[in-house]
Parts: structure tokens; sequence; C-alpha cells
């Protein structure tokens, strides 16, 4: 018996299906294949544009307001000249060098950063919901923001210099996911099972939190800078933090992307997806290293930021279906919206003084996820 | 073509399968029975490499044991007893899923996937729901949709798991039916677990009655299902009934009842 392998992209490859049929035989009655049917092209593309091309809108909008608002009250036409005279080719304008600054080194890397870190949480959260099929799933799940959390107060009550805040919460966090993945998945077996790893996850993490809760409190004179990192914020970034993070992201979504389909195979189950020749374990550990990478670049430029990887993939899921295909590119760029306008919130709410992000992410976003869950009729699948 | 030998699977201290050696040939239907916990699940999941198993199993010459998970799902369909069936996927998405083990690791589906899928929806009858979602199909809908799903594998062996279990006795009939023309359409070799024993002699090239995880009895169907082969197994009230046209049907007579028919009491 013959291995059936069609040749993708022949015209013939159907003839070819029932060629590589040793028997030949063809039923009575059956027209030939390529003469029945529909049109194959209607079959199973799933696209994602028209709710791209919303959420592309939506993160437009976001970036607009967010260059736009800011305690220094420049007019739009202001800002929107101040965006122009840096460029290369600019027309003649006569932009105060003060507003440009203000628009260039202060609002700009902002939003740019912000979009950066949603569409990571997002797109992070969206594929760990995928690789362990759990709809809790967020990208903190293996112990990110405990590890992260953990390496930033070592700094802080170390007295060490805040340049060094990226590198002791990147570390910490790829530290603590390495520590989740090999304790999990070493027990029960080969590959060990998702519940292991998750519960490993769950384990280190209050762990580490137990540990960075008795250092903090033993500092309680760094309590106010600790918990400012913890919850968050986006008001020292720069361009700096951008070029720092700016690969880590770009690496870590164009592998997640590039996982959908997989991602997609793996909804009917581990068990199935490996009888229809996936990888599982291999599949995890790629998800699981991209998503880790990116959202401890992330975090460790903005402290951590709640909630953006829960709510964003299930607003996508509960709208427009729970394909990867759409959840993943749409999650990351309407993530990337939604934190903009999440940070415009917290420097806008009390200003002069900024809320804490993760306080505006969760008091915006729980409301607005509520509502996208009472008002969907039909059930969805949600992981 | 499968060949098993001397294929043992526990669980633990648990042993599900003790030696079972059989063979398989090209375009054969064997069919698996025993009573339940016999281990028939398990030599299917053996054959998938869903559970791990001692002894040697071969299919199309080839041993499975250090075959990539690709290369496996090219060579052997396995549709499990209760699939996983995501609500809001499209039927026509999920007949693609089928051609998984065809696609380049981080690759999409080219034309010809869809061609050979389109092909199989209309093939199963299944091309007037193929933009609905799962969730609004019926249990006959699904089973067909399933069996699309493998189909599109293009492997030369199908395991079948209790393909019939949710459905009335005729869709059973119909998808049974249906595998049959497949099988022979395409020349596939099947291994099924299938509960009703009257089902399984009529469409089986062979049956294998397994008890303990051992192979109690196999052959042709009317060699194995003949009351001093079966009671053993299933117990002293099962009875071959042979019909006027030749099939053999299985029933177990219930003892007999002390009192009168229950009527209406008065």
């Amino acid at each position: 018996m013959t291995e059936a392998s069609p040749n993708p992209g022949s015209p013939d490859a159907v003839g070819r299906d029932l060629a590589a049929d040793p028997s030949g035989t063809v039923t009575p009655g059956r027209p030939p294949a390529d003469a029945a049917g529909p049109p194959p092209a209607a079959l199973g593309r799933v696209r994602p544009g028209r709710p791209l091309a919303i959420a592309l809108a939506a993160l437009v909008v976001a970036l607009a307001v967010g260059v736009s608002v800011g305690p220094a009250d420049l007019s739009p036409a202001t800002v929107a000249e101040a965006l122009l005279v840096r460029l290369p080719w600019h027309p003649a304008l006569s932009v105060p060098a003060i507003d440009t600054a203000i628009v260039w080194q202060i609002r700009l890397p902002r939003v740019i950063l912000g979009a950066l870190v949603g569409a990571m949480l997002a797109g992070g959260g969206a594929a760990y919901q995928g690789v362990f099929r759990n709809p809790l799933a967020d990208p903190y799940l293996l112990g990110v923001a405990a590890g992260a959390g953990l390496g930033a107060t070592l700094i802080i009550v170390g007295g060490g210099s805040t340049g060094l805040l990226p590198a002791a919460a990147f570390t910490g966090a790829v530290g603590a996911v390495t520590m989740t993945y090999v304790l999990g998945s070493g027990a029960g077996g080969t590959g060990g099972s998702t519940a292991s790893i998750v519960l490993a996850g769950v384990a280190v993490a209050a762990l580490l939190t137990a540990i960075q809760e008795y250092l903090q409190q033993q500092h309680t004179q760094e309590l106010q800078q600790i918990y400012t990192w913890i919850l968050g914020s986006l008001s020292l970034a720069s361009w700096s933090d951008i070029t720092l993070i700016l690969p880590y992201v770009v690496i870590a979504a164009a592998l997640l992307l590039a996982h959908r389909r997989l991602l997609d195979v793996l909804r009917v189950g581990e068990a199935e997806a490996g009888s229809l020749g996936v990888n599982v374990a291999r599949l995890r550990l790629t998800v699981v290293l991209a998503a880790t990478l990116g959202t401890a670049a992330a975090v460790a430029v903005t402290g951590l930021i709640g909630f953006v990887g829960i709510i964003v993939p299930h607003t996508v899921r509960l709208t427009w279906g729970a394909s990867y295909r759409i959840v993943l590119p749409v999650s990351m760029v309407g993530g990337a919206a939604f934190l903009v306008l999440a940070d415009v919130a917290a420097r806008t709410v009390q200003a002069p003084a900024e809320v804490p992000l993760t306080v505006i992410t969760a008091t915006i976003g729980a409301p607005f996820f509520l509502f996208v869950l009472r008002s969907r009729r039909t059930r969805r699948d949600l992981s | 073509m499968i060949s098993l030998e001397d294929v043992r699977v526990s669980y633990g201290p648990a042993v599900a399968l003790d030696g079972v050696t059989e063979r398989a040939a090209d375009g054969e239907w064997l069919c698996l029975i025993g009573p339940n916990g016999a281990g028939k699940t398990t030599l299917l999941q053996a054959v998938a490499r869903q559970v791990r198993h001692g002894g040697r199993i071969e299919v199309c010459g080839q041993p499975t044991g250090g075959m990539s998970r690709r290369k496996l799902a090219r060579l052997v369909a396995y549709v499990p007893q209760r699939p996983q069936l995501p609500p809001d996927m499209t039927v026509g998405d999920y007949v693609l899923l089928g051609r998984t083990p065809h696609i380049g690791y981080l690759r999409v589906e080219t034309d010809a996937d869809r061609r050979i899928s389109a092909e199989l929806i209309d093939r199963l009858a299944l091309s007037a729901m193929a933009g609905r979602e799962l969730r609004t199909l019926s249990g006959g809908e699904l089973q067909r949709l399933v069996l699309a799903r493998a189909l599109a594998q293009q492997a030369p062996v199908l395991l079948l798991d209790e393909p019939t279990s949710a459905l009335d006795l005729g869709r059973r009939v119909d998808a049974l039916e249906l595998v049959d023309t497949l099988r022979r359409e395409r020349s596939l070799t099947v291994l099924s677990a299938v509960h009703d024993l009257t089902l399984a002699g009529q469409f089986a090239d062979r049956l294998l009655l397994l008890d303990g995880g051992r192979v109690a009895a196999g052959g042709p169907p009317p060699s194995v299902l003949r009351d001093e082969v079966l009671r053993p197994h299933f117990g002293p009230r099962v009875e071959v009934l042979i019909t006027d046209t030749g099939d053999r049907a299985v029933i177990s007579r219930r003892p007999p009842q002390g009192t009168a028919p229950a009527g209406p009491a008065d």
C-alpha cells in the first residue's frame, strides 16, 4: 500500500488522491471529483480581514488620542505639526522646540511602548489559552509575574541602580518559567501533562511571591517604590526601552502567529492533535518559549500590567469566534489599542498624578468584558 | 496492513493488554469485540500510539515505534470514541484538520488540501452544511464528519473506536455501510471496536474476541459468533440466533420471570 502524498499546487491533486488509492476504483455514479462539490476556495479560509481592520482602526484612534492627550495641553494641530517636523521631508513649519520635545521624547515613546506591551500581553495570553486549553490562562500563568516581581524587588531593596530593574525582572521572569517547566514536565512521565505544568506554575508563583512579600515586608521604606513597579506604569517610557524590547516582541509575536494553525488543530485536544501528526510537546514548548520571552521583556520595562492577556483575547473570541487565525492577530492589535487607551486614562483621571495601569486595565476592562460576555447570545468556545 | 506482535499495555499495576499477536491484511476489516474492559480501546490506542506499549506494532511493514507523529498520521487515521468537537468550528475547517500530516510545520493549507477536503465533504453528503458550525449538526452528521476528517489524512489504515455508539439502529447500519463502501473504494484496512455483536458480525471480515487483554478467539464471524465461544465472556444467557438470511443475531435472554406479565393492577 502506498503512502498517499499529494503534490501541493498540482492542478490534478484530486485525481491524484483517487489514483493513490491502489484499487483505483471510483464509486459508480459519482461524477469526476473536479466537476463536483463546492468551489474549494470557499472552504476553510478563516480570514481575519474585517476584525483585523476594526482592531487596526481602533489602534490608529488610540495612538492619535495617546499623543494628543497630556498635561502640556497642546492642540491637536500643534501635535500634528510637531510630529511632522521631525520627518526628513516635512513641510515648512515652525513648531516650538519644547512642543516637539514633548511629542517626540515623552508622548510618542509612551504610546509606542504601550502598544508593544499591550500587543505582547494580549497575544501571549491568547497563545497560552490555546496551548494550555484553559480559558483562565494568562501570560503570567507559569510564573512570569512572580519571577519578574521578585527580580525587581531584589534590586530595589538591595539598593541597586534602577537601570538594572529591567534586566533583573527579565531574569526573574525567565528563571521562574524555566523552573515551572522543568519541574512540571518532569512530573508524571514523558513531557508532562498540561495540568502538571500549570500546577507547577501555581506552586512556583506562590513560592516566589512569598519570598518577594517577605522582602518587601522587611524593607517598608521601599514599599512605595516596589508597589509602583508591581502595579505597572508607562510613565518612564523612553526610546531606549522600545529598542530594548522590540526584538523580543517582534520575534515572539512572529513565532506565535506562525503557530496559529497548529493552535487551531489543538482545539480538538492533545490526544487527537497527536493522532493528526502534531508533536504536542514541541508545540507547547515553542509557544511557551516565545510567549515567555516576549512578556518577560514587556513587563521588565513597564512592571506588571494585569488583565490585558485575559480580556482582550476573550473579547475577540466572543465577538468573532475562537479560531486562532483570528484570535492571535486581532488580540495583538486590539491589545495594543486597549493598553494605549488605558494609559491615557491612567494619566488623565487624576492628573497630574498617575493611576497605576493595572488599576485602570481592571476597572475599564472588567465591566467592558462582563458586558461582552452578557451580550453574546450564543455560547462560544472559550479555549 | 497491520501487524501486532506480543503487544502489551499496562496502566500501573493493571494490565490492559497481555500479549496480543495478530495481523490484519490490506483491505481487511478486523473488528474487535469483547466485554467492557477487554482491551479493545487500548489496542486501538496502542496502534495509534496514544498509549505506551510493549511488543512490536507494524503498519504497512514499518514499525510504528520510532516513527514521527507526522509520518504515523499519514499511515494511521484514528477516530476516538468521543472526539472533541469545538462547537463553533465550521464543518469545512474541521475536515481540513485532517490534512495536518500533509501540511508542513508552520505552513497553512494549500488549494490541494482544500480540494481534497471539499471532495470528502461532498462524498460524505456534508456539502449542504460545509459552512455550518459543529454545534448545529445531528449525531449522524457528526459521525460522517469525523469520518471525513479521518479520511482527509489519506492514511491506508483506519482505526474506529465504537463508531456507532451515539446513533440509533438505522443510523448505525448507515454509518457502517458507509465505512464498508469507503474501505472498498479506497482499499483501507479497518480496525474497529464495536460493542454490538450482531453488527460486528454483519460487517467485519474477521472478528477478534478480546477478554482480559488477551485474544480469546478470532476468525470469520460464523466461527466466533457461537454460543459456546461467546458465553464464557458475555454470560451464560447469550444466545446466537441465525436468521433466514444467514445473519447471526446475538441476544441475551432474560431469566424466566416468576410472575405473570405485569398487567393493569386491579
